[in-house]
């Protein structure tokens, strides 16, 4: 479940466009008491801000924090049960922004609903502020949204005036081979975090989210740095030397000849919400690893 | 190549029907084979030569630079080189194989494409790669064996659904058959793609839209077996294609075993699909197109058009590769969307002609 969790973020973070959209938060409404909430990013928030004992029910991918495992599941981006969600009676509905026809049967059931969708991040702060204002938690959402700041902060700190290495960074491909590679692209969110963490997107000049480089093309850009960020079903499945390995295909890449490809594993690097901070420092440890002796 | 020179002369009807004058076989294939191989080899020579990254030449063939330094070596033998190579043979596949569907069942729209073929090979490797991802036979991947169950499976579908004793089948049919078996197997790829993780479907969605850069030479070297063989049938069927293109009576009352034909045909095409399948993702049209220029150039003497089409088929698909790779550069199309976009128009204007 733990790979699921990424990849239906990372999927979702690919298919959706870069921005926070929704019916606009009714302030002088009561705070929700029964969330229910289908985005895994959002679950992680509900719970940042300390309205985790208000959630009602969660997505099929959600597995963080772990007591989101004993919560009620709801499908997800592509099967909501809409039966369920009503049946577990939530004052307050997290939708995925492309889940319209959703969002419309459940206003015919007067339930409210916040539709989310990935950008980059300062739409995982305000959205963190969001939620602790839907639920109550106001104070601790601005609070959360602060030190994750700071924190972002400290890691620009740290890595600047250093050498930034042009960096690919890599979020799925056929296992064994460099075919059918998904890299990000010189926009969203996985491009913000390689920024924050000191490293030049080597497809920063390719306005898409995402981009699949050919063998020839991963030639040309000859990336100095390689990270690549795995689900971590595959990992378990297939070793870290085995996946390298295939980069030795192309040994002129300087990265390939230095090394410096580093396999990192864990859903907290691709999910858009609280942990982003954690993810930032991961990759700037990856990339600025003397700045963090 | 002793099938290609066999004193089996073609049918005289069919030798009048397009006006060629009775030159001995043996003259026209040589011509043919040399005219349409040349094409070929040009085609991948040139090939290589152009992509989204200029590249100096004088670099690649230094010998000086060590391989590892050498990006322009590099990028000529491991990006393009082996993508050609894939490109010349799965249009060789793809081409051959539409050939004989086409001569085998009297229909001129049947390909591994429209057939539902290729859709069945699509299926087997799509669940190979969602399912059979770390499983590896030492050096082989599952994906070619998968492909091959599928387009077996496919094949004998067809086979059993068009080879109702004494009777061609009539085209509205065998299409109509074609339309069902394509979209209850890409109904199947969609049941798997929602059943495996979320992101592979960008993978697999990608794969589908056909991918010729295979990085290595080892994919091919993994489909070569189904392939050899593939073609090793085909170099047997061109006479006894050009005794059923007339009509299964009259080729059973030339001594032609017609089911052991027909099976022949049906298994050497499924494993030229498998092949260009497990290579390179299900690309369409190519087995259409093809031959059918081809016959355009040469006639209708499977014995001339088979070769040919083979050739013209690796050279097509190549230099559909290289407008994939430069036309929108450095953004690569994928190049199942190049040949359809020329292949789509194609057999909407056959379809049109035909009626």
């Amino acid at each position: 479940m733990a790979a699921r969790t990424k990849k239906l973020t990372l999927a979702f973070l690919l298919v959706c466009g870069a921005s926070l959209y929704g019916s606009p938060i009714a302030h002088a409404q009561a705070p929700a008491k029964r969330v229910v909430s289908l985005v895994p990013a959002v679950t992680e928030m509900l719970f940042a801000v300390g309205a985790g004992s208000q959630v009602a029910g969660v997505g099929s991918y959600d597995n963080f924090p772990p007591e989101t495992k004993a919560l009620p599941r709801v499908g997800a981006l592509l099967d909501p049960d809409v039966e369920r969600i009503i049946s577990l009676r939530p004052d307050l509905v997290i939708t995925y922004g492309s889940q319209v026809d959703l969002e419309k049967q459940l206003s015919r059931a007067g339930i409210r609903t916040l539709s989310y969708r990935n950008g980059g991040v300062a739409n995982v702060l305000q959205t963190l502020r969001d939620v602790g204002r839907v639920t109550g938690h106001a104070a601790e959402g601005d609070r959360r949204a602060k030190e994750i700041e700071g924190r972002l902060d400290a890691i620009r700190a740290k890595v600047k005036g250093r050498r930034r290495p042009k960096t690919l960074l890599a979020f799925d491909r056929q296992p064994r081979t460099l075919q059918q590679m998904y890299v990000a692209g010189g926009r969203g969110f996985l491009n913000e975090m390689l920024d924050i963490a000191g490293g030049d997107n080597v497809f920063a000049d390719d306005r898409r989210e995402s981009v699949q480089p050919s063998h020839e093309i991963l030639l040309v850009r000859a990336p100095e740095v390689i990270v690549e960020l795995r689900a971590t079903g595959l990992a378990a499945a297939i070793g870290e030397r085995e996946e390298k390995a295939a980069w030795l295909a192309l040994p002129s890449i300087p990265a390939v000849r230095s090394g410096r490809i580093h396999m990192l594993n864990g859903d907290y690097l691709v999910v858009p919400g609280p942990r982003i901070a954690a993810a930032a420092e991961t990759l700037a440890r990856a990339l600025h690893p003397d700045a963090f002796k | 190549m002793s099938a290609f020179d066999s004193t089996e002369a073609a049918p005289e009807l069919v030798r009048a029907a397009v006006g060629v004058p009775p030159r001995p076989i043996r003259a026209r294939l040589v011509t043919t084979v040399v005219a349409y191989g040349t094409l070929a080899v040009v085609t991948c020579l040139l090939a290589p030569l152009v992509g989204s990254t200029p590249i100096s030449f004088s670099r690649v063939f230094d010998r000086s630079i060590p391989f590892i330094d050498n990006v322009d070596a590099q990028i000529f033998f491991v990006a393009r080189m082996p993508r050609v190579l894939a490109g010349a043979v799965v249009g060789a596949a793809l081409a051959s194989a539409g050939v004989v569907l086409q001569a085998l069942l009297r229909n001129p729209l049947a390909t591994p494409f429209t057939l539902g073929v290729s859709a069945g090979a699509a299926l087997g490797a799509i669940l190979a790669i969602s399912f059979g991802a770390a499983i590896s036979f030492g050096p082989f991947s599952p994906v070619p064996f998968a492909t091959l169950v599928g387009a077996i499976l496919a094949a004998s579908i067809v086979y059993g659904l068009a080879t109702k004793p004494g009777r061609a089948m009539s085209t509205s049919v065998l299409l109509l058959a074609g339309v069902t078996l394509n979209s209850f197997f890409s109904a199947l790829i969609l049941f798997v793609q929602y059943m495996s993780d979320f992101t592979e479907t960008f993978r697999t969605v990608r794969w589908l839209m056909g991918d010729l850069d295979i990085g290595s030479f080892s994919p091919v070297l993994g489909a070569l077996p189904l392939l050899l063989a593939a073609f090793a049938v085909f170099a047997m069927l061109p006479s006894s294609l050009n005794l059923l293109s007339v009509g299964a009576e009259q080729a059973a009352t030339r001594g032609v075993d017609v089911a052991r034909v027909q099976r022949l045909a049906f298994v050497s095409s499924a494993l030229a699909t498998a092949a260009a399948v497990s290579l390179a993702g299900p690309i369409g049209f190519v087995g259409i197109v093809v031959p059918h220029l081809v016959r355009l150039m040469v006639g209708v003497d499977h014995r001339i058009v088979l070769p040919a089409s083979a050739f013209f088929g690796a050279a097509f698909l190549v230099a559909c590769d290289v407008v994939a790779r430069t036309v929108l550069a450095p953004v690569e199309v994928p190049v199942g969307v190049v040949t359809a976009m020329l292949g789509g128009p194609f057999f909407l204007w056959l379809l049109v002609r035909k009626s």
